[in-house]
């Protein structure tokens, strides 16, 4: 039927997407030495991916994002340095703690406006921090959890020091996850989020459990933002403060921003444009880095978010 | 006990005053300016520099820093902010991180990043000391000074809402910015006085408060979370909401690290998140208030 | 009896020092054409909201098909078959229709919770969103952004989504109000073609619509009942006319 198809047509691969999975996965191999930038570029995606499903597809603005990430981290890197080192049983702990901690926060986003929503999710990952600083026996406090040795991926392949490893074992994870929320998001429970996000009060008039629906996904997307924490401290060995602090909340933000919300590639695009841009950035000017930053951010909503990324709209004001 | 408490008060009034005007600029435009720490930022380096290049006296910044920081933020508002008024919420809370920012790191470049210190005036640094004992309370002068500041400035802005025409015309604003406009009053220029004094009261709260909340190019970003409980917690639609709120805030906030050093601002912050999941709205609001 | 479909009883709303609704009782019968009418700030917003759970009342309850719903949320009592439109267009503007009513069709269907598959997957699902597009005229503009819509088109999107909910009790808030003279026959015979057994309420002004609709009506006026009876027995209360209709036409 052609009402059917026309619906179904929205769920299927493009042909782009496949190919910009081959080229993902073929880049640590055809340029090993950019392997690592692949490797962060993978982590953060996934980071942003998993905002996206809470800012663009149910319209919950979070300051605080970044509470799920460091969490990840820090269990995975606990995990691997008192429990066991095998890389795939931490990564499935830190997700499933990650989750729990993220089914206890979406009790606070349920109600109030957005700037309630904003303090708490501003606030919940400021206590994690806090936490995180004074229980400095558990984590080494500012001066970072170290000495996290990782065992061989599935047992059979080590991390090595060029990180193909590590940047498959990323894109892997990221693959898998990816999957997940893309079938997600096309599915009637999408289709619910989305709703919600249009219009709140239309969703809960067409039997939508709106509630409910907001605590599923905000628990999922703590999962997922914590998968790729722990990829994080599993790759590089190492769980530090700055993994929970806001800056990282900010940045996965912008990277949103950057690369459109409310389609899953967004936080891929965004990801790549701003990896690249910090290492340039980085390069030409080291210490004010923020500065650029934020004058990206002004420009940006100054603009219209909208028509950033097609500049063919920019003429007309 | 009751220095914690006295301390806590003269926190808690400094954050009041810092806070105010964003509670101000959120009820009435409904807007979130994550940058309004930056005002506060700019009083306290501009007395710092005053009192160390120009040799005036402290007593004379803190109108200075009121004044500066006002016209500043007239400039912006009318500039900058004006056009995003009507736009979401995420690009508000995006536009004003990016200006924090950009002040942050401006702020590091031109003065580096190290902290200042504000040289306070003979008959401000002495101590009081009433009663003996547990019930002994230590009254620092300067505090002392900056809970009479900014208690007169509760007061004045308290009667400058309920007893001015002009605070009838915000308070109109406030509740329904095109009936208001219908009626005749200038919406725009009531926008830009609120905002130039919001601005202006923050620049003065920074002045007050580089010596006892430390001055460095942080700071927007480190007490920004500070003036958002106030706002959130006492809401939007009074002044004695964000004035019982932060007074709460700076009591909990110095009981808290005093008796549990270990926790910090874990304190805070969790009071915080139960405050605001108890009541979303915050915990004085006027009824049928936004 | 069990043919009352909707029962309130004594509700209550009270705001502060004002009571938007006082002691209002309502009843509906199966395939009931009920109309409420009252002058604008009589409540009847404020009674629909109340209905739904929108808003809690202050007293009094609500039984839909013998069951208390009075402490149900909005959700709950319409996947009860309890279903409203808005009197001003609540849509999901960056979703076109054909997604709208495929997700209010799952929804209704228990499908709305499903994560694996896409949506539209379950054939029927599809050919009811189709059905209903077709019904409202709404096939040519099925895969447009509901934002882009014409006012008439919304409007029409608008009672198709509660139809899609397979209503049992349809409230509906002023489904012509705003709508251009000639959108408003493709709306009225819609509205007209309800199925028999659902019990319909119908908020309006427009008088020529309400008379022609109904076959019972009640008048509120000051949050607080005046009377109920046939549209004859209405027309011909000398109160009635005295508040609402005999006063130089409160239309729109």
């Amino acid at each position: 039927m052609e009402y059917q198809s026309t619906l179904l047509r929205r769920a299927r691969w493009r042909p782009w997407e496949f190919a910009l999975w081959a080229a993902a996965f073929a880049v640590p191999l055809v340029f090993p030495s950019r392997a690592l930038m692949v490797n962060e570029i993978a982590i953060v995606a996934l980071f942003a991916m998993s905002l996206d499903l809470v800012l663009g597809y149910a319209g919950v603005v979070s300051l605080g994002h970044a509470a799920f990430f460091g969490f990840g981290a820090y269990t995975a890197a606990l995990f691997a340095k008192h429990v066991m080192p095998d890389p795939a049983v931490g990564l499935a702990v830190a997700i499933v703690l990650s989750a729990l901690l993220g089914a206890l926060a979406s009790l606070t986003i349920l109600r109030g406006s957005d700037l309630t929503r904003l303090m708490v999710t501003l606030g919940t990952a400021l206590l994690l921090l806090e936490l995180a600083n004074k229980l400095d026996w558990l984590t080494g406090g500012a001066d970072g959890l170290q000495g996290v040795v990782m065992g061989p991926v599935l047992g059979r392949f080590e991390f090595d020091l060029y990180g193909q490893t590590a940047a498959w074992y990323s894109l892997a994870v990221m693959l898998l996850l990816f999957l997940l929320m893309r079938r997600l998001v096309h599915s009637p429970f999408g289709a619910t989020l989305e709703a919600i996000r249009d219009n709140r009060l239309r969703a809960a008039a067409i039997g939508v459990p709106v509630v409910a629906r907001l605590a599923v996904i905000y628990t999922v997307a703590a999962g997922i933002a914590g998968a790729a924490g722990a990829l994080l401290a599993q790759t590089t060995g190492f769980a530090s403060l700055d993994v929970l602090a806001f800056d990282r909340s900010a940045d996965v933000l912008l990277m949103l921003v950057i690369g459109g919300v409310g389609w899953l590639y967004g936080g891929v695009a965004g990801a790549i444009v701003f990896k690249l841009l910090q290492d340039w950035l980085s390069s030409v000017t080291p210490q004010y880095w923020m500065f650029w930053i934020g004058l990206l951010l002004v420009l940006l909503v100054l603009v219209g978010r909208e028509r950033l990324l097609r500049p063919w709209t920019w003429r007309r004001r | 006990m009751l220095t914690i408490l006295f301390d806590g008060i003269a926190y808690g009034m400094l954050l009041f005053v810092l806070a105010v005007g964003l509670a101000v600029t959120l009820g009435l435009m409904n807007f979130i300016n994550l940058a309004h720490g930056a005002f506060a930022m700019a009083g306290g380096y501009l007395t710092v520099f005053a009192m160390q290049k120009a040799g005036l006296p402290f007593l004379a910044c803190l109108p200075l820093a009121f004044v500066a920081t006002a016209l500043a933020g007239a400039l912006l508002e009318r500039t900058l902010y004006r056009p995003m008024y009507a736009k979401p919420h995420l690009d508000q809370v995006l536009f004003s991180i990016g200006l924090a920012f950009m002040a942050v790191a401006g702020v590091d470049y031109f003065v580096g990043s190290s902290q200042q210190n504000v040289h306070l005036p003979g008959w401000l640094r002495g101590r009081t000391e009433i009663g003996e004992g547990a019930l002994m309370l230590g009254m620092g002068h300067y505090r002392l000074f900056i809970i009479a500041v900014c208690a007169l400035l509760a007061v004045a802005l308290q009667l400058v809402l309920t007893r001015t025409r002009f605070g009838s015309r915000l308070r109109a604003a406030v509740d329904d910015p095109r009936v208001a406009a219908g009626l005749g009053i200038n919406v725009n220029a009531v926008f830009l006085l609120t905002f130039a004094t919001g601005s202006g009261l923050a620049g003065l709260g920074g002045a007050l408060g580089a010596e006892i909340l430390g001055l460095d190019p942080t700071f927007p970003l480190k007490y920004m979370i500070y003036f958002l409980i106030v706002v959130a917690v006492g809401g939007t639609s009074s002044i004695t909401g964000p004035l019982a709120a932060a007074l709460l805030l700076g009591i909990a906030d110095v009981a808290g690290k005093y008796f549990i050093p270990k926790m910090g601002a874990f304190t805070v912050y969790l009071l915080m998140i139960l405050i605001l999941l108890y009541r979303p709205q915050g915990l004085f609001v006027r009824r049928g208030g936004r | 009896m069990t043919d009352i479909v909707l029962a309130a009883q004594g509700l209550v709303k009270r705001f502060g020092g004002i009571v938007a609704t006082d002691k209002v009782s309502l009843e509906l019968r199966r395939g009931a054409r009920h109309a409420l009418i009252g002058p604008n700030g009589a409540g009847k917003t404020t009674l629909v909201n109340l209905l739904t759970g929108v808003l809690a009342p202050s007293a009094g309850r609500i039984a839909l098909l013998g069951e208390d719903i009075t402490g149900l949320a909005p959700h709950q009592r319409v996947a009860r078959g309890l279903v409203r439109t808005f009197q001003i267009n609540q849509l999901f503007d960056s979703m076109t229709p054909l997604q709208t009513l495929a997700l209010a069709v799952s929804q209704r269907r228990g499908l709305g919770a499903k994560w694996w598959q896409p949506l539209g997957a379950a054939r029927p699902v599809a050919e009811r969103a189709g059905q209903l597009l077709e019904q409202f005229h709404l096939a040519d503009v099925a895969q447009q952004p509901t934002r882009q819509l014409a006012y008439g088109k919304r409007r029409l999107l608008e009672i198709a989504i509660a139809l899609a909910c397979e209503p049992r009790v349809l409230l509906l808030d002023e489904p012509v109000a705003g709508v251009p003279p000639g959108e408003r026959e493709e709306l009225l015979q819609t509205v007209a073609a309800l199925p028999g057994d659902v019990s319909v309420l119908l908020i309006e002004h427009d008088m020529d619509l309400v008379f022609s609709f109904a076959d019972r009506m009640t008048v509120l006026v000051n949050g607080a009942l005046l009377t109920e009876g046939t549209p004859d027995a209405i027309a011909g209360d000398a109160r009635v006319q005295a508040v609402y209709l005999g006063h130089g036409g409160a239309h729109g």
